[in-house]
């Protein structure tokens, strides 16, 4: 009778809350890169022609939640189906391998060695989570005409940090330029030049962070600072916060801007007439003239009811030619072998800014094998986080330069020893 | 109405006030009327269990383990250590000396912050809520100015003072239009602190002028008259009379900004993002950063010292109790 009673009591109250269940094949694609997202959205009639069953809702979110809500929401079994990321193999676990879906032959030939970067990193991992709607790489930009207002001559090829820094020191004292140089407060931004100095990261297969180049790369850019040549702005922050220099270019505030090829649509479209600006790739050092490679991936979530659908989603954009218009629209560096090898048609956009996809795509064969393995490592969020942090503790003053590099240190073993 | 349409509502209002009694009545069937209370606790027990005790629980073990998998089944038990590396200092007088640097710094940075901010919050409340409980013109007008960023959103409070503190902002346009020139204020070290103790005070300043005001309404004409008659000075009357006749308030002012001192975050992180630096970081974004926006999530420790905060905060909760009671009880 007691239990009678109970269940007739409480199946009152779980009528009234009982959810609403959507049924059908809808999948939902977490999104923040605003072109890329518009892009996506405007190849989908091609997609639905192919696949009518399948309807795709894109739900457009600040880059803060891919960061921060996105790995609470998988750990506790919720989230999207797919989301674009750039902590390419920090989610790995997640991952809905596509390889049961999809012509694997065809993933391999097309993206090659990219594929790593989505997998676990460590074992015999060799699935295939993630499509590389992106192709990015770190490097510099100038302002041209500030360089010929100043009629001083622009650093060769080839140049170091040091004659950069010089030059752009030069012109910015003589056209009166608030900022001669500035680079985005990223770990990963800051590991370009690192890198190019000569830092390994890597000892064997443990990774080290700090060596004596790191240190007279952090020295030196910790000068910069006190010299009035890098940009304070952008790094007397707090935090982890990302923040880049694109507004203080635009405005013509920098001669030298060390960011990455993802800026060269926004530069074309706000810069427009304005001044003449160019790529000029990474500056030199002991290690090449590398920057970091990197960008963002579609991939989707093995807790996905439709698994089936996300890999035919996923696959629909991998092809060839729907690739090929995805980066046409977005107007970024093609990861596709053949979309690259053919060339894309980036129609409607200025010959400036062509003639700076130009020089990313030959950026490209300068990367260092360090930077690439770099950019697969499984923690590596966590170490540019750090980097980040610390560094800019060593600009403004709250840390020696040998003091940030110890931290450093003590940050990468802490972390690594919560994250193994 | 007609009877039509009122036999109508009738039956309705009877249909409605049924089915709400259904589940009551149930009840009463169940479990009798000796145990109704339940009933009406029931709602809200539930509500501060799910939302309150349960995170306290939570935040318990959570702080007792390592690792940085977000789930509780999947983390590692590690006992005390969280709390042992956060008290692992060579000299608790030099952040860098400690174990976890960081946290010692949004720690002697949110001190600092309170000192500095009560200090000025009750100062400046006090001597707004004096002129604003004087006959002046245009009272009511000036009352609503001075509580009106209260009820701003700390965001577009701290964008607002962005605007006007950055580089190009309001404030360097006009130095500069003197012919100066332009101060980061937000980049260096010591200003970025100075603002964001201002704009904190500037945002809840109307709140705390308010309380004060009610104060000084509550003490009694008669004693200032009988203080005229003796021909006091006003200072004598203001030190004499006033601030002993309001000292209650005082104190419950400045405990209840002591403890939102504390819990500062929103507004400065908008402002100043916690920078340069950790100029400007406290306890709470520390909490925030450790356990939520860096990699990797250290939930644990964010827990430990979420934990280590709540003891600050029930100390100076229970002061406040104390004192309010004395003052009650005269």
């Amino acid at each position: 009778m007691m239990i009678k009673c109970l269940a007739r009591f409480f199946s009152i109250f779980i009528l009234f809350l009982w959810p609403t269940y959507a049924f059908g094949q809808e999948i939902r694609y977490m999104c923040y890169d605003t072109v890329e997202c518009a892009a996506f959205t405007k190849l989908m009639p091609k997609f639905n022609e192919k696949h009518p069953d399948i309807k795709v809702k894109i739900d457009i979110v600040p880059f803060k939640a891919i960061r921060e809500t996105l790995p609470v929401q998988l750990a506790a079994g919720e989230g999207p189906d797919m989301a674009a990321l750039t902590d390419l193999s920090g989610l790995n676990e997640y991952y809905l391998d596509l390889r049961p879906y999809i012509d694997n032959q065809y993933w391999q030939k097309s993206f090659g060695r990219i594929l790593d970067w989505y997998r676990d990193g460590e074992g015999d991992d060799r699935g295939i989570y993630g499509l590389h709607t992106q192709l990015t790489l770190t490097g510099a930009y100038i302002n041209k005409t500030l360089f010929q207002q100043a009629n001083v001559p622009i650093p060769v090829l080839g140049s170091s940090w040091d004659e950069w820094a010089r030059a752009s020191k030069k012109v910015a004292s003589l056209t009166d330029t608030y900022y001669p140089m500035a680079l985005d407060r990223s770990g990963h931004r800051f590991m370009g030049p690192v890198i190019a100095y000569g830092a390994q990261v890597f000892d064997g297969d443990k990774v080290i962070l700090v060596d004596d180049a790191f240190a007279a790369y952090t020295d030196k850019f910790v000068s910069w600072f006190e010299n009035g040549i890098m940009a304070r702005e952008i790094w007397a922050v707090g935090g982890t916060t990302y923040k880049d220099a694109r507004r203080e270019f635009v405005n013509g505030e920098v001669v030298f801007y060390f960011s990455g090829s993802w800026q060269v649509k926004p530069f074309d479209a706000a810069i427009g007439g304005a001044f003449d600006w160019v790529v000029v790739g990474s500056p030199c050092g002991a290690g090449g003239c590398t920057g970091m490679p990197g960008g963002t991936g579609l991939v989707g979530f093995k807790q996905t009811k439709h698994p089936e659908a996300v890999a035919k989603f996923i696959n629909f954009f991998a092809q060839e030619d729907i690739y090929q218009q995805l980066i046409s629209i977005t107007q970024n560096i093609p990861a596709h072998k053949a979309v690259a090898e053919k060339g894309v048609d980036y129609g409607g956009m200025s010959d400036t800014a062509s003639r700076a996809l130009e020089a990313w795509t030959g950026e490209v064969l300068k990367i260092s094998p360090i930077a690439f393995r770099l950019q697969g490592y499984k923690y590596s969020q966590a170490l540019f986080d750090i980097v980040a942090k610390r560094i800019t503790q060593a600009v403004v003053g709250e840390l020696s330069v040998e003091q940030a590099m110890m931290r450093c240190k003590s940050d990468l073993a802490k972390a690594l020893a919560n994250m193994n | 109405m007609s009877t039509m349409s009122k036999t109508k509502v009738f039956f309705l209002f009877s249909a409605v006030m049924r089915l709400v009694e259904f589940p009551f009545r149930l009840f009463l069937k169940c479990f009798g009327m000796r145990n109704v209370a339940w009933f009406f606790l029931a709602p809200n027990l539930i509500f501060f269990g799910i939302f309150s005790l349960l995170p306290v629980i939570l935040n318990i073990a959570y702080s007792l383990t390592g690792g940085s998998e977000i789930l509780l089944n999947d983390r590692t038990y590690i006992g005390a250590d969280n709390f042992s590396d956060l008290l692992q200092c060579e000299d608790y007088m030099d952040p860098n000396s400690c174990k976890e640097d960081l946290f010692w710094r949004s720690l002697s940075n949110t001190t600092i912050f309170v000192f500095l901010q009560v200090g000025m919050m009750v100062g400046f409340a006090l001597i707004t809520a004096l002129i604003l409980n004087r006959k002046i013109v245009a009272r009511g007008f000036f009352r609503s100015v001075f509580f009106f960023p209260v009820m701003l959103s700390p965001v577009v409070v701290a964008l607002i003072w962005k605007w006007i503190l950055q580089r190009n902002g309001l404030l360097n346009a006009g130095i500069e239009y003197f012919g100066y020139e332009k101060i980061l204020w937000l980049l260096e070290r010591n200003w970025a602190f100075f603002w964001s103790v201002f704009v904190s005070v500037w945002m809840h300043m109307g709140f705390y002028a308010l309380i004060i005001l009610a104060g000084l309404q509550a003490i009694p004409k008669d004693v200032y008259e009988a203080a005229r008659m003796d021909a006091a000075r006003p200072f004598v009357i203001f030190r004499r009379i006033t601030l002993p006749l309001l000292m209650p308030t005082m104190t419950v002012v400045m405990l209840l900004a002591l403890i939102k001192g504390v819990q500062t975050f929103d507004e400065v992180y908008a402002l100043t993002g916690g920078g340069p630096g950790t100029t400007t970081t406290f306890i709470i974004q520390y909490i925030y950063e450790t356990g939520f926006a860096g990699s990797p999530r250290l939930l644990g420790l964010a827990a430990a010292v979420s934990l280590l905060l709540a003891c600050a905060l029930i100390i100076l909760t229970t002061i406040q109790f104390i004192v309010k009671k004395r003052s009650a009880n005269g």
